[in-house]
């Protein structure tokens, strides 16, 4: 019995529309349809009403989950792809995000990315996120990278009183599996020491994290031990957690999916050369997508993106400087 | 179906209550003279940031105000103080959010015309057009969802709203769950200084009802009156199960698209047309034509004097003190991130 990173998804959100009346889906083709990857299969049958088909309206869609959150409901709207949230960019940013500052009153929703790239599609069907929505005040964005915290985290995200933009990645959605749903989970907003290394941090989260550990394998064969951070939130930020790290090796590497221009692996690099220059004993690297659209044809697009082998070519300068 | 409700007959809307004759006028003369007083203390220096006004749509926007009840939701745009005002909206909460008190709804964080209160029924409205129709339909999504019955939800937008993408997503979306929305389009001839021609290519922004399978509602939005029965009947229509309903109101901006603006690219010839009557004149001389001057002439003193009143109030009250904002954007701790020397 496993289950997959999808799976946990799915479980997440009928464990959450048995719990709370007040929760409810709303996305294309996740009525019957099961939507477009099958997050929310069975769902509108186990949960008559609650679970509805909407119009191609990304901007409507996020304007209804705000007044809808407003008025006390916990909607969950999922996205086809991470890519169309951009359509529904107003709303998030400037009204779901803005709200509790601006009335005081919460604005409880999640908004689910199908987030990064997978083979084959291309510039509009595999962006990460997470920068855009990182930049602006009021909104939470997790990065789940585990099939336990894809459940727990979207769990988290449901229960919580702002508005959480949630990056599930695509490419771990069918071939990451766990043994079974987690029944404790690690503390919101804590990054996670996935693995222990004395001799350079390298800090990840989403689909990342699986190459970032890759990496690190490849390295332990050459007698360098990694330490893989992941960040499971990006914002906010858990910067004591890549401090600490940081403190016992010495070196930092931070890997992200997302374009090169700014985002949460310049910020982790930002973080700590100012509040721990003293911990390091090389210049922070960091290491992003290449800086064009995604490409379709996967021979570009496996070159486009950090993977394995580019990370541990990058731990290796970290560790000879 | 759309229909454009005009000439003599319908202008004289007779079966009227007189209560209702007299929150609409009330709330008219209430915001003409709460937004005459903020546009003084504008140019004396007094109000930080813009200052818009809703002259010459006072009778539309309070038809609406009017045509709520308790328990309905109401997401006015920046012209509409006297839909506010007839909703039941407090009068100090416009006066706390233009002067920035920290006891008004938005604490000095927001200003001028973005202030509402949910818990009131009143969508607080973000400077996007078109964004507040699909938060009014979310909010009746929830009320859908919940089992409760007979609200209605109403939002005011300009024509230069109806050229957004959120006015069709939101308009559309509402159509498609058949839920009572009542949106209402002040056509006023300018979106800051771009005329109709600019705007749209249709004969009449009331076409556009047939194209998402609504309801419309035309009508000359200069008659308060005639603003008050065709308003009253479309929330009326959406309360029975209608679904959403377009009133679309002709009548002009008496004023800049803000205080700064003096609004000298408005077309003489539509100033000096009927569109271009004062609404709150139109209503007064129905008023008089029909004897009740007096008691016109008596809601303005006690519009005057309470605004009066609310100004010197607020004008004594706290601003926002930095070193006491929470600067806290989330309600989760530490969702929020201190900067480094915090």
């Amino acid at each position: 019995m496993s289950v997959t990173y999808l799976e946990a998804i799915r479980a997440a959100q009928e464990k959450a529309l048995h719990d709370d009346p007040k929760v409810f889906i709303y996305g294309q083709d996740v009525g019957r349809f099961g939507g477009a990857f099958k997050a929310t299969k069975n769902l509108a049958e186990k949960f008559p009403g609650r679970v509805m088909d909407s119009p191609i309206s990304e901007d409507a869609m996020v304007g209804m989950a705000v007044g809808a959150a407003m008025d006390g409901m916990r909607p969950v709207v999922e996205m086809q792809f991470a890519d169309f949230s951009t359509v529904g960019l107003n709303q998030v940013l400037n009204h779901a995000a803005t709200t509790y500052w601006r009335t005081g009153r919460p604005c409880p929703m999640v908004l689910r990315l199908p987030s990064g790239g997978t083979p084959g599609s291309g510039p509009f069907h595999s962006q990460s996120m997470e920068t855009i929505y990182s930049h602006y005040p009021g909104l939470v964005v997790m990065t789940p990278a585990t099939v336990e915290d894809a459940y727990s985290m979207l769990l988290e995200a449901i229960g919580m009183e702002d508005p959480v933009v949630f990056c599930e990645h695509k490419l771990l959605y069918y071939h990451l599996k766990a043994e079974s749903l987690p029944t404790e989970a690690v503390p919101a907003f804590r990054a996670r020491v996935a693995r222990a290394g004395r001799d350079v941090t390298c800090v990840a989260y989403s689909a990342m994290l699986h190459e970032a550990m890759a990496a690190a394998e490849e390295l332990a064969a050459e007698g360098y031990e990694a330490e893989v951070v992941d960040l499971r939130t990006v914002k906010p930020l858990d910067t004591d957690t890549i401090l600490a790290s940081v403190a016992r090796t010495g070196r930092l590497l931070a890997v992200g999916e997302a374009w090169p221009w700014g985002g949460a692996s310049a910020e982790v690099v930002a973080r700590v050369a100012s509040e721990g220059f003293e911990l390091l004993d090389a210049p922070p690297k960091r290491l992003n997508a290449k800086d064009t659209p995604i490409p379709y044809h996967p021979n570009l697009w496996a070159a486009h993106r950090p993977t394995a082998v580019r990370i541990a070519a990058a731990l290796r300068e970290v560790l000879r400087y | 179906m759309a229909t454009r409700t005009a000439g003599p007959k319908a202008m004289s809307a007779p079966h009227l209550k007189t209560d209702i004759t007299e929150n609409l006028g009330r709330a008219m003369l209430r915001a003409r003279t709460v937004e005459d007083k903020l546009a003084s203390l504008y140019r004396a220096g007094r109000i930080v940031g813009g200052v818009y006004l809703g002259k010459g749509q006072e009778g539309l926007s309070a038809a609406g105000g009017v045509s709520l009840k308790q328990g309905d939701v109401f997401a006015p745009l920046i012209r509409d103080m006297a839909g506010r005002l007839a909703f039941g909206e407090p009068l100090i909460d416009a006066v706390r959010t233009y002067l920035g008190s920290r006891m008004g709804p938005m604490k000095g964080r927001d200003g001028n015309i973005h202030r509402g209160d949910l818990s009131r029924g009143i969508l607080p409205m973000i400077s996007h057009l078109g964004a507040m129709l699909s938060a009014t339909v979310g909010v009746l999504f929830a009320k859908r969802m919940r089992g409760e019955k007979g609200g209605v939800g109403l939002t005011c937008v300009g024509d230069g709203a109806t050229s957004t993408g959120s006015f069709h997503e939101g308009l559309n979306l509402a159509a498609v769950e058949k839920l009572p929305l009542v949106t209402v389009v002040a056509d006023n001839g300018y979106a800051y200084s771009t005329p109709n021609q600019r705007q749209y290519a249709c004969t009449d922004l009331l076409e556009r009802a047939k194209g998402y399978g609504i309801e419309g509602h035309g009508l000359d939005g200069t008659d308060p009156e005639l603003c008050l029965e065709v308003v009253g009947r479309a929330v009326q229509r959406a309360r029975d199960g209608a679904g959403p309903q377009l009133v679309v109101g002709r009548l002009l901006r008496l004023c800049g698209h803000g205080e700064h603006d003096d609004g000298r690219y408005v077309d003489e010839k539509l100033r000096s047309s009927s569109r271009g009557r004062d609404c709150l004149v139109v209503m007064e001389e129905k008023m008089k034509g029909r004897g009740r001057g007096r008691d016109w002439e008596k809601w303005k003193e006690e519009a005057q004097r309470e605004v009066e009143e609310v100004v010197a109030e607020v004008s004594a009250e706290p601003v926002p003190d930095p070193f006491e904002e929470s600067w806290r954007a989330t309600v989760t701790e530490g969702a929020t991130e201190a900067l480094p020397e915090e």
